[in-house]
Formats: C-alpha cells, sequence, structure tokens
C-alpha cells in the first residue's frame, strides 16, 4: 500500500488551551479529593457502619401503615393544597408588575428602577420558603396565613425572573407596529406584549403552583399549617406508621399535581 | 404632503444613518426607495413616524411638523400615518380580526381596545378591508395560522384601517415569493391609487421597482443619490447607488413579465411581448 504523507493538520485547540484544559480537570479533582477529606473527617464511622441496621430498624416499625390515620390528614392535606395555591395566586399579583420593572424593555428607567425590582427577585429567590414561614409565624403567629404568604414571598422572584426574561425576549418589531398605530403605552402592553408572553406566563404559573404544592407539605414542620404539622406531631412521638401514611399521601398529591401541571403546560404551550 | 427638511439621524452607537435628506412627496404618489442594505432606507422611513427619533431637521406632515410634537400629539399624529412592515409585524398569537382593528387603537379608549368593543363603523370597515385583500374567510384565524402573502395582506389591511393620510412601506416583499411579491406590489399601488393615498416603499428589488413606481430616490451612505423617473435608472446610476456591477440583466428584468423573472442572472431577456402587454395593464391600474 502506498503511504500517504499529509501536509496539513487541523487541531481544534492549541497546545496551550489543551493544557489549560487539562489543568482545569486536575484542579476540579484535587478539590473533590480535598473535599472528601474534610467530609470525612468528623464523619464518625460507627454511625455509618452501624447505618444499614438502623434504617432497617426503621423500616421495620414504618410497616404497615396506620391507613386509620388517613380521616385525621383530609383537613391538613386540604390546607396544604390551599396554601400553595393561594400562595401562588398572591405571588402572581406581586410578581407581574416586578417583571415589568425589571424586564429591560418595558422597565421605566433601567438606572433607577430596574436595579430595585431584581433586588426583590434575589432577595425573594434566596430565602427559601421554610425561612420565610419560620420569620412568618413570628410575625403574623402560627397557621395557615402564615404558610400562604411564606409561599408567596418565595415564589415572587422564581416567577418574576422567569416572567421577566419572558418580556425581554419578545418580537420587537410587534411593539414597533402597534406603536405606529398611536396606540398609547397601555394598548401597547395589551396588543403586542401580552400576547407574547401569555403561554411563557400559564406556564411558569403551574410549574410554580407545582413546586409550592411540594414546598407547602413541609412548611408545618415550623408551624405554618398543612400536612408538615402531622408530620411533625407524629415524628415527635414516634409514630412511625403514621409517618408512612403521610409520606404516601405526600407522594400522591405531588403526583396529581404534576400530572395535573404538565397537562396544563402541554395544553397552552 | 409630505416634506422632509435636512433630516439627520446619528445613532448613539455614533453611526450616521441619514445626512441632510430632504425631499417632497406630492399626494398620491408613490416612491420607491432603493439602495444598498444599510444606506438609511428603514432609518428615513422610521424617522418620518419617529419610531426612530430624527437627530436634526424637520418632517411636515401637511402644515403639521411631526418632528415638534410632545407625546400625545405624536400618537395622534401616527394615527394618520399607515405603516407596513418587512416581516409583516403581526401580532402572531392575536386573531385576522384582532390585527386589523390594532390599526384603529389610537381612537379608542384603553378599556375598550382590552374588552375587544370596538365602534360598529370600524369593524364594518375592517370586513370591508378583509374583503378587499380577499382574506374575508380568514377573520377568525389566528395571524401565525397564515401564510406570508396573506399575513402581509393582513398588514395592510391593518394599515388601512387607520384610514391614513401617508403609507410608510418597509420592504414589503422580502420575505415573500416572487409572484407574490408582485401580487402584493400590484395591491398596495392600487391601493394608493384608488385613495390617492401618497406611499414611500422601501424596496430591495430594483425591478421591482420599477415595475411598479412612479418615482425612484435612490440612497446611498445615507445621502440622497437619485431622484427621478424608474426609466431613467440607467447602469451608471446604479453603480452609482450599488456599486460596481454588472447591471445589464437587472435593467432589462424590468420589461420581463413580473410572475417570471427573479433569477437575477439568468434569463435571455426575450419576453418583450409579454412585458409590453404587462405595461399596459400597469399603465391603466396607475
Amino acid at each position: 500500500m502506498a503511504t500517504q504523507t499529509f501536509q496539513r493538520t487541523w487541531r481544534r485547540r492549541s497546545t496551550r488551551r489543551e493544557l489549560a484544559l487539562w489543568f482545569g480537570w486536575l484542579l476540579l479533582v484535587a478539590l473533590f479529593v480535598f473535599c472528601w477529606q474534610v467530609m470525612t473527617e468528623n464523619t464518625i464511622w460507627m454511625f455509618v457502619t452501624d447505618a444499614p441496621r438502623q434504617a432497617a430498624d426503621i423500616g421495620s416499625r414504618m410497616f404497615p401503615p396506620r391507613w386509620e390515620y388517613i380521616p385525621a390528614l383530609l383537613e391538613p392535606l386540604w390546607d396544604t393544597l390551599n396554601i400553595a395555591t393561594l400562595g401562588t395566586l398572591l405571588a402572581l399579583f406581586m410578581a407581574v408588575p416586578v417583571a415589568f420593572l425589571a424586564a429591560r424593555n418595558t422597565t421605566p428607567s433601567v438606572r433607577f428602577v430596574r436595579p430595585v425590582a431584581l433586588l426583590i427577585i434575589v432577595a425573594s429567590r434566596s430565602i427559601n420558603s421554610l425561612i420565610w414561614a419560620l420569620l412568618l409565624v413570628a410575625v403574623i403567629g402560627p397557621g395557615v396565613l402564615a404558610g400562604i404568604v411564606a409561599i408567596a414571598f418565595r415564589s415572587i422572584g422564581f416567577v418574576a425572573k422567569l416572567l421577566y426574561e419572558a418580556i425581554e425576549e419578545i418580537d420587537e418589531s410587534q411593539v414597533e407596529a402597534i406603536s405606529a398605530t398611536g396606540a398609547s403605552k397601555a394598548q401597547v402592553m395589551d396588543y403586542a406584549v401580552a400576547p407574547q408572553i401569555l403561554p411563557a406566563f400559564a406556564g411558569i404559573t403551574v410549574f410554580r403552583w407545582d413546586i409550592n404544592i411540594r414546598e407547602s407539605t413541609v412548611l408545618g414542620l415550623v408551624g405554618a399549617g398543612g400536612l408538615g404539622l402531622r408530620l411533625q406531631e407524629s415524628l415527635n412521638v414516634l409514630a412511625w406508621p403514621q409517618v408512612t401514611v403521610i409520606f404516601i399521601l405526600i407522594l400522591i398529591t405531588v403526583l396529581v399535581s404534576e400530572w395535573v401541571s404538565a397537562k396544563v403546560r402541554h395544553a397552552i404551550i | 404632503m409630505l416634506r422632509l427638511n435636512d433630516l439627520s439621524k446619528v445613532y448613539a452607537t455614533g453611526d450616521r444613518a441619514l445626512t441632510d435628506v430632504s425631499l417632497t412627496v406630492e399626494p398620491g404618489q408613490v416612491v420607491g426607495l432603493i439602495g444598498p442594505s444599510g444606506a438609511g432606507k428603514s432609518t428615513l422611513i422610521r424617522c418620518i413616524n419617529r419610531l426612530v427619533e430624527p437627530t436634526s431637521g424637520q418632517v411636515f406632515l401637511g402644515d403639521m411638523e411631526i418632528t415638534g410634537l410632545g407625546r400625545g400629539a405624536l400618537r395622534q399624529a401616527r394615527r394618520r400615518i399607515g405603516m407596513i412592515f418587512q416581516e409583516y409585524a403581526l401580532v402572531e398569537r392575536l386573531t385576522v380580526m384582532e390585527n386589523v382593528l390594532s390599526g384603529r387603537l389610537g381612537y379608542v379608549g384603553f378599556w375598550r381596545s382590552f374588552f375587544r368593543k370596538f365602534p360598529p363603523e370600524a369593524v364594518e370597515n375592517a370586513f370591508r378591508l378583509l374583503d378587499r385583500v380577499g382574506l374575508s374567510d380568514h377573520v377568525n384565524k389566528r395571524a401565525d395560522a397564515l401564510s406570508g402573502g396573506q399575513r402581509q395582506r393582513v398588514g395592510i389591511a391593518r394599515a388601512l384601517e387607520q384610514d391614513p393620510d401617508l403609507l410608510l412601506i418597509d420592504e414589503p416583499t422580502a420575505s415573500l415569493d416572487p409572484k407574490t411579491s408582485r401580487q402584493i406590489m400590484r395591491l398596495i399601488v392600487e391601493i394608493c391609487d384608488e385613495r390617492g393615498l401618497p406611499a414611500i416603499i422601501n424596496i430591495h428589488d430594483v425591478a421591482l421597482a420599477q415595475q411598479f413606481v412612479q418615482r425612484v430616490i435612490g440612497l446611498q451612505a445615507g445621502r440622497i443619490v437619485f431622484d427621478g423617473r424608474p426609466d431613467a435608472l440607467t447602469p451608471d446610476v446604479l453603480t452609482q447607488i450599488y456599486g460596481e456591477e454588472d447591471w445589464s440583466a437587472t435593467i432589462r428584468k424590468a420589461d420581463e413579465d413580473g410572475d417570471e423573472a427573479e433569477d437575477e442572472l439568468g434569463n435571455e431577456g426575450d419576453h418583450h411581448g409579454a412585458a409590453s402587454v404587462d405595461r399596459e395593464r400597469l399603465a391603466g391600474l396607475t
């Protein structure tokens, strides 16, 4: 066979970049090893080796589930659904204006108003709803209301962020066309902006509602009403068969909510 | 009717889009604006209704100086200026009827428009216009369900629903096939003729401009370098507007039958018989 000589070579990266890339991976591995060390330093290995036996022990105590407990859970379940739904609605009322103030193309002032809106979004997003609930239980007292407000506060940032990104991605030529007819600002919002963000808005809402159902199941742990309250009570008295029932109920609720939100999103988009 | 006086536009980036553009458009006159990409065609027509704010110079519509108007008065002035866009710029998720009625937004209050309660005469007029552009069967379809040519017809109906005194038309055929392009251009020219409407049409296709408009303005790097009848567009003039190129095929193409000639370089140009017929037909229309 004739041997061919290849004159031109091609490489995706230069030698330097190749080396930099390898070095980057090396750093990552080193970091992992270091973190592993830190983690294991304070681990009491006796507990770890004991883990399977403990798990089996708790597991055996959790079965059979105490199904008679279900009627006592229906009201907290209803509370949980209400917390999620009302909290989401409340969040929408506050998030929509914030989103319009945060989006570059609709904000009245990029320099002054937009940073404030972004701050609201970040503040709301950076605090977990469990922590919001903790604060609010202290402020407005334990109960469903604290849960609703906690869910709403946490959701504002989420909804507003996704919505303002959707607003920034709209097709400006449609806005231009409606403005060119002599329409007022409010009319431009209604005719050119709203139709373009409506699918995103609906999708975000249902998605957040779905997340809120999951989050509201634990809010009771800090006294903000719902299933979590019963979960804590049962854990306190080591009533493991009841805990099982609660877990199963949460699982079913989350499955149903996910199914609903998937259906709704599919119908809209 | 429309008068531009030393209009200039410098963008914030420092790009000079227009330099001292002065021109007058008479009532009922359809003007084709040609020029290479980036010559300032879009900027020019957007400066007229101030979608783009001109840096200096004046725009007069009749006796009104548009460049001097405040917010509210500008909105009222925009009602008199219909605009048609390159990519149609319809609100995709609204119905055809809503899109046409949006031409009326400058005349109705927010809540009436929010609940889609337009005055009966506006609705009647919208139906008439949809009949005129041949879309009466699509009234309740969503705009994104239509083909390109149909969408541009909706765009035309929306502009006419304003009952404008002037049409600004930005590359109306750039996204359409040759046949549809000619149909749309013919429709625009006919409508302008019916209503005695003046229009400025930005257009890429020189042959199409020659075929349909009475006056051509050539823009090059933000300045007017040609203003005259379409048959005065000689290879020299085109070279001045666009730069050096073999223009023989482009110019001859204007004499060919509109529905067949699109290929810039091809065609021997032996359609002169058909072309003269087409010319006569057009003469009747315009």
